[in-house]
């Protein structure tokens, strides 16, 4: 890869006169030896899992394996469908099918993690969303794909995509920050305007903590989903309309990975703090697992 | 910058079996990473966890993917979710443990310990988020390995001109050497090569490596 962060990436794509998909799909050519059809057919296989889950979980009933979750994404869509949302329809459709996909990886279904399974709803809610309010075609999603991973590329080399390493703000929070990127290109902005959409979604979950009620990925983490999806539409529209992040977005990942550094381990991934410590999260444990839980 | 993440494919991904990239992928292909180097179905498997391993193994399904890899199961195999009853009607015996608190290790960090017969096999591994993952020992031997590579891992005697032999092999087969480890335990005795290359190694290359005097077996590990 030419690049290590967000600057230097914009930096070629503007010498270069192209989108960040293209550098990324380029340098992935270059880095691995394979040719452009291949990587483009391997996201596009992508893409196809990413929109089945999707359906699956708007049309199927799913129930998570501890039975705590489930229902919620089918309950949201049909409620977008009688047309008076406070959002309006299209974001609240973003929501619903950025919980289906979160709710079929809880049942143990087939996903594509994006970056990680905890927070893989967050793209295929706006990606899918973009499908109506922009009329994108499927090639035109999967190179948004592209967007997406060229942040994320970032994010995870320079901080952190797991939630025990860095809390939920590396899960969610990369999420949100690669899925607002993507929506930019997909919408026509400029590659500054992209990673500045990512810089600021970023922003607004910086200290997002991780503590998943039991140590499931469920609670809280389906929900955090589907305000993901609206978040990085919100952050795709301000960019769009020409908000800068004051804080450049290399610093916000900076800020990331010093929050994550300085989160105590009871909020990263291990089921000892936060939702997952109160008397709520505690009892659901205890009804899962029986009394004997918390080996040290 | 460490590099971990390599790729669009590897933020993308991997197409998985849920609830978690790192407990649940991320430990499939530890799992596996295992079975391949032990290069056998194990009939004892121990298995110690560590940090949000221990606390959490249960509800992520990291016990479920560990075992499904060592069932030599890939991430998105729709068997993941029944690996355990695979495993005890296939008569491996599978234990879980806490292992004992190490500040040094990564919060998602498994040790898993191999045997059949006489047999013994240990790997020290690491989930790193999102699916990606590191193996950090092999029998007892430190090492970092990524398995985004294909790699061939080769416990051989410390002997004059293995190494020069091996890669002679590799390059008669046109394969491009990326990355090469070799650490050894002292002088003249044990040691273990690890190579990654470009392309996945023909079957005929590793047997050429094997059929080497000092090579006691070769484990060729596929990217994942
Ligand atoms: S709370 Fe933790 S497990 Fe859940 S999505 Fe966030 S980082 Fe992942």
């Amino acid at each position: 890869m030419r690049f290590t962060n967000l600057a230097e990436m914009v930096a070629i794509c503007e010498q270069e006169g192209k989108p960040i998909y293209e550098l990324m799909i380029e340098e992935h050519v270059q880095e691995t030896g394979t040719t452009r059809e291949k990587v483009i057919e391997q996201m596009t296989e992508s893409f196809h899992v990413m929109m089945q889950s999707v359906e699956r979980g708007l049309t199927e009933d799913i129930r998570s394996f501890s039975g705590l979750t489930g229902g919620d994404a089918k309950r949201v869509y049909e409620y977008a469908q009688k047309g008076k949302t406070l959002l309006g329809k299209q974001a609240t459709e973003a929501v619903a099918m950025a919980l289906s996909t979160s709710e079929v990886n809880a049942a143990m279904g087939l996903v594509v993690a994006t970056p990680t399974a905890g927070s893989c709803g967050i793209l295929p809610g706006v990606l899918s969303s973009l499908k109506q309010s922009l009329g994108a075609t499927e090639e035109q999603l999967v190179l948004g794909m592209f967007t997406a991973a060229a942040v994320g590329y970032v994010v995870a080399n320079n901080a952190s995509i797991s939630g025990a390493g860095g809390g939920c703000q590396a899960e969610v929070g990369s999420a949100t920050a690669m899925a607002a990127a993507a929506a930019v290109e997909l919408a026509g902005g400029s590659p500054t305007q992209a990673i500045q959409a990512a810089g600021l979604a970023l922003k607004n979950v910086l200290g997002l903590v991780c503590d998943p009620v039991a140590g499931l990925v469920e609670i809280p983490c389906i929900i955090r989903n589907g305000f993901g999806s609206v978040l990085a539409l919100a952050g795709a529209d301000m960019a769009l309309a020409g908000v800068r992040s004051v804080i450049p977005p290399d610093e916000v990942i900076l800020a990331m990975y010093n929050i994550g550094k300085q989160m105590p381990v009871e909020l990263r991934e291990t089921a000892l703090g936060g939702l997952a410590d109160t008397p709520t999260g505690r009892r659901l444990e205890k009804q899962i697992y029986g009394d004997d839980t918390k080996e040290a | 910058m460490s590099s971990s993440f390599r790729h669009s494919f590897d933020i993308i991904g991997p197409i998985m079996i849920g609830p978690s990239s790192s407990h649940t992928a991320g430990a499939a292909r530890i799992g596996r990473i295992a079975r391949n180097l032990f290069g056998e179905e194990p009939e004892i498997a121990e298995i110690l966890l560590y940090g949000s391993f221990a606390k959490t193994y249960r509800g992520h399904g990291t016990d479920v993917a560990l075992v499904a890899g060592l069932l030599n199961f890939p991430t998105h195999d729709n068997r993941i979710p029944k690996s355990l009853q695979i495993a005890k009607e296939s008569g491996i015996a599978v234990t879980f443990k806490p292992g004992p608190p190490n500040p040094d290790y990564h919060p998602n960090t498994v040790r898993i310990k191999l045997s059949k017969g006489e047999r013994k096999f240990e790997m020290l591994g690491v989930s790193i988020g999102g699916g990606a993952v590191e193996i950090l020992e092999i029998d007892g031997f430190k090492v970092k390995m990524t398995g985004q590579y294909p790699t061939l891992v080769i416990p051989h005697a410390d002997r004059f001109g293995v190494i020069a032999a091996v890669t002679t092999i590799l390059s008669k087969h046109q394969l491009n050497i990326s990355f090469m480890e070799v650490s050894r335990r002292g002088r003249g005795s044990e040691a273990l090569m690890l190579i990654s290359t470009d392309e996945q190694p023909p079957a005929e290359a590793v047997a050429e490596i094997q059929l080497l005097e000092a090579v006691k077996r070769v484990s060729s590990i596929e990217a994942s």
